[in-house]
C-alpha cells in the first residue's frame, strides 16, 4: 500500500522539465532527483517527501528516451506517478525500474495538490483520504503485470536468460 | 496488413500480426549514445549478461557531449570506449567515419528496410524513412536487447497520413512534420505509427524523409514509416553490405486513422514556444528579432539541409546581432558539403561551423542559450529549458527560415530574402 501526499501538474510534461539533459551524467537517482523538474517547478524538490505521489494530466513524459527521468523521479522519493496519459517510452522506462505508474483519468479529475492518496498497485484501488472518494485505475495488461511481478525487467530478463 | 505489421510478424516469426497483440521480436540493430548508454552497459552487468548477443549488431554512438565537453563526459566516454573494445561492438569514435547517430546509420548502411532497430534515443524513428520499423527505449530496455537481441514491443495501430496538393517553394518535410504535429497535436499519435504516403511524399528526396520519420515522436508516435520507392532502393543500395527484405502495406490494411493535407497553399512552418505543437504558418511569426540560429541535429543535419541554408546564405550576410551556428550531422556530410563549396559559404556569411556533434540541441554546448534569449533552430524539440537557460525561447523551423532569419536578424519567410 502507498500513501503519500500528492503534487500536481498539467498537461504534456517533459523530459527536458523533468530532468535537463546537463546532469544527465549524474550516477545516482538520489543526485538526479535532486534536480527533478526544476524547470516546471523549482520549489518541488524541497516539498515533496518520500512517499509522495506525483499528478499530472495528459501524455507525461513525452520527449527524450533518458531513463534519468524516471530514475530522477523516484531518486526524488515519489512512490507512484499517476496521470491520465503517458508518453510510452517513459511508459516502458518507469515500468523496467519498477517506478508504479497508473492510468486513471477519473483519479487525475478528483484530486488536487496537498490531498492524501492511498493507493493500491495489486487492485488498481485509489483512495483519496482528503475528499473520501474512491477511484479506480485500468489494470496492466498480463504482459505488464508479469514484468512487473517478475520485479522490472532485469528480474524478468533474467529468468529468461537463467532457462536459456 | 501495413508495412509495420509485416515487419513485426516477420521479426517475431509469425503469420500475422494485429494491433494491441505483445510480441517479442528480434531485433536488427540495437544502438545507445554517451547519454543513454552508461546506465544500458550497468542494466547490462546487473543482468548478468557476459556478452553482446550479436557484435555486428550492437552499435555505440558518442554524439551528444562530443567532443567531450567536460570532464564528466570524458569519463563517460571513455566507459563507452573501453566497453564497445570489450565486446568487440560498433563503435563510432569521434572524428574517425562518425557524426550523429541518426544521421551514420543509414549513411553506413547499417539501418536497412524490413529492419527492426531499437536505441537508447527517442529519434530512432528516424530509420522509418528507409523503410525500417524503429523506436526510441530506455536504457534498461536497451541492455536487454543487447544481450538477448530481442525486445517485447505492443504491435501499434498505424494512422495514415496522405499529403497532396502542389506545395510552394521552400516547403520541405519539416514543414510537413511541423504542420502536422500542429495539427494532431504532442500526442496525436501517442503510441501509434505514422505512416507517411501521397504524391507530395513521392516528391520528397530521402533527406526530407529522414526529417519527418525523426520527429514523429514529437507527436508521440512510436515510429514514423514511409513505403519503399526507388529514391529509397537507391539510397540503400549505394550503402548495403547485407541483403534485406522490403515490405509494403497493403492496398486493404487496416488504420486507426487516414489523415489528408493539401498542402498546395502553405507556408514554411515555425513551431512556436514551448512546443512543437505550437505551429503557426513563418508569416504570423515575421518579426520575431532572434539572437541565435542553429542549422543542423539528426532532423536537419543533413546534405540537403546544407544546401537548403547555403543557397539562403550564398552571398549574404548573417546580421550582426545575432550567432549562426551550422553543424553538418557526419563527417561525411562536412566533407561534401565542403566540396560542395557550402562550408566556404557558411564562413564567408559570418556562421560558425561546427564539427558534427548535437551539442545545442540538447542545450550541451556549442550554442548553449542564456536568459531571455530567443533561437530558431532547426532541431526536433522547443520545451522549457531544451537548449539552455528555463528562461529561453525557441522557434523550431526549416534550414531555409533558419539561414534566412540569421540574414535578417528576425523570423521571415525565406522569399523575401532569396528573391
Amino acid at each position: 500500500m502507498i500513501r503519500g501526499t500528492v503534487h500536481k501538474y498539467g498537461a504534456n510534461i517533459d523530459t527536458d522539465v523533468i530532468i535537463p539533459a546537463k546532469y544527465a551524467n549524474l550516477p545516482t537517482p538520489e543526485e538526479l532527483g535532486a534536480h527533478c523538474l526544476e524547470n516546471l517547478d523549482d520549489g518541488f524538490v524541497k516539498k515533496v517527501r518520500t512517499g509522495d505521489v506525483l499528478m499530472a494530466t495528459t501524455n507525461f513524459g513525452c520527449g527524450s528516451s533518458r531513463e534519468q527521468a524516471p530514475w530522477s523521479i523516484r531518486g526524488a522519493g515519489v512512490s507512484c506517478i499517476i496521470a491520465k496519459s503517458f508518453a510510452r517510452i517513459f511508459f516502458r522506462n518507469a515500468i523496467n525500474i519498477a517506478l508504479p505508474l497508473l492510468e486513471c483519468p477519473d483519479a487525475v479529475e478528483g484530486t488536487e495538490s496537498g490531498d492524501v492518496l492511498e493507493i493500491d498497485l495489486t487492485s488498481g484501488k485509489i483512495e483519496n483520504i482528503t475528499k473520501n472518494k474512491v477511484f479506480s485505475a485500468a489494470p496492466y495488461p498480463d504482459f505488464i503485470r508479469e514484468l512487473i511481478d517478475a520485479g522490472g525487467l532485469i528480474a524478468y530478463a533474467r529468468q529468461k536468460i537463467d532457462s536459456k | 496488413m501495413t508495412l509495420v505489421e509485416k515487419i513485426l510478424a516477420a521479426r517475431a516469426g509469425l503469420i500475422e500480426v494485429s494491433p494491441g497483440q505483445f510480441i517479442n521480436v528480434n531485433v536488427d540493430l540495437v544502438m545507445a549514445h554517451d547519454l543513454t548508454a552508461s546506465i544500458a552497459i550497468r542494466q547490462f552487468k546487473e543482468l548478468g549478461a557476459k556478452n553482446v548477443f550479436d557484435p555486428n549488431k550492437v552499435a555505440l554512438v558518442p554524439d551528444h557531449f562530443v567532443p567531450t565537453k567536460d570532464i564528466a563526459s570524458a569519463e563517460v566516454n571513455k566507459n563507452l570506449r573501453e566497453f564497445a573494445r570489450e565486446q568487440q561492438i560498433i563503435y563510432f569514435e569521434c572524428g574517425q567515419k562518425s557524426g550523429i547517430e541518426h544521421v551514420i546509420l543509414p549513411e553506413k548502411g547499417l539501418v536497412l528496410p524490413g529492419d527492426v532497430v531499437v536505441g537508447a534515443d527517442s529519434h530512432t524513428c528516424t530509420y522509418g524513412a528507409v523503410g525500417a520499423f524503429s523506436t526510441g527505449m530506455g536504457s534498461t530496455d536497451i541492455a536487454v536487447a543487447m544481450a538477448t537481441g530481442e525486445i517485447w514491443l505492443k504491435v501499434p495501430p498505424t494512422i495514415k497520413f496522405v499529403y497532396s496538393g502542389q506545395p510552394g517553394p521552400w516547403i520541405g518535410g519539416k514543414d510537413l512534420i511541423l504542420h502536422t504535429i500542429g495539427q494532431i497535436g504532442v500526442d496525436g499519435a501517442l503510441y501509434s505509427v505514422m505512416e507517411f504516403t501521397g504524391s507530395v511524399i513521392d516528391q520528397l528526396t530521402m533527406d526530407d524523409r529522414f526529417t519527418m520519420a525523426n520527429m514523429a515522436i514529437e507527436a508521440g508516435a512510436k515510429a514514423g514509416v514511409f513505403a519503399v520507392d526507388e529514391k529509397t532502393l537507391e539510397y540503400v543500395n549505394a550503402r548495403a553490405r547485407r541483403p534485406f527484405e522490403v515490405y509494403a502495406s497493403d492496398p486493404d490494411a487496416e488504420y486507426a486513422q487516414v489523415i489528408t493535407y493539401d498542402l498546395s497553399e502553405m507556408e514554411p512552418q515555425v513551431s512556436c514556444p514551448h512546443s512543437p505543437e505550437n505551429t503557426v504558418p513563418v508569416s504570423q511569426t515575421a518579426g520575431v528579432k532572434i539572437d541565435q540560429a542553429v542549422i543542423g541535429s539528426c532532423t536537419n543535419g543533413r546534405l540537403k539541409d546544407m544546401a537548403e541554408a547555403a543557397q539562403v546564405l550564398k552571398g549574404r550576410q548573417v546580421h550582426p546581432s545575432l550567432r549562426c551556428i551550422i553543424i553538418p550531422g557526419s563527417q561525411e556530410v562536412y566533407l561534401a558539403a565542403l566540396r560542395e563549396g557550402f562550408i566556404e559559404t557558411f564562413i564567408e556569411a559570418g556562421a560558425a561551423v561546427s564539427t558534427p556533434t548535437c551539442g545545442p540541441c540538447v542545450g550541451g554546448h556549442t550554442g548553449v542559450l542564456a536568459a531571455g534569449e530567443r533561437c530558431i533552430s532547426t532541431t526536433n524539440r522547443n520545451f522549457v529549458g531544451r537548449m539552455g537557460s528555463p528562461e529561453a525561447e525557441v522557434y523550431l523551423a526549416s534550414p531555409a527560415v533558419a539561414a534566412a532569419s540569421a540574414v535578417a536578424g528576425e523570423i521571415i519567410n525565406p522569399e523575401e530574402v532569396v528573391r
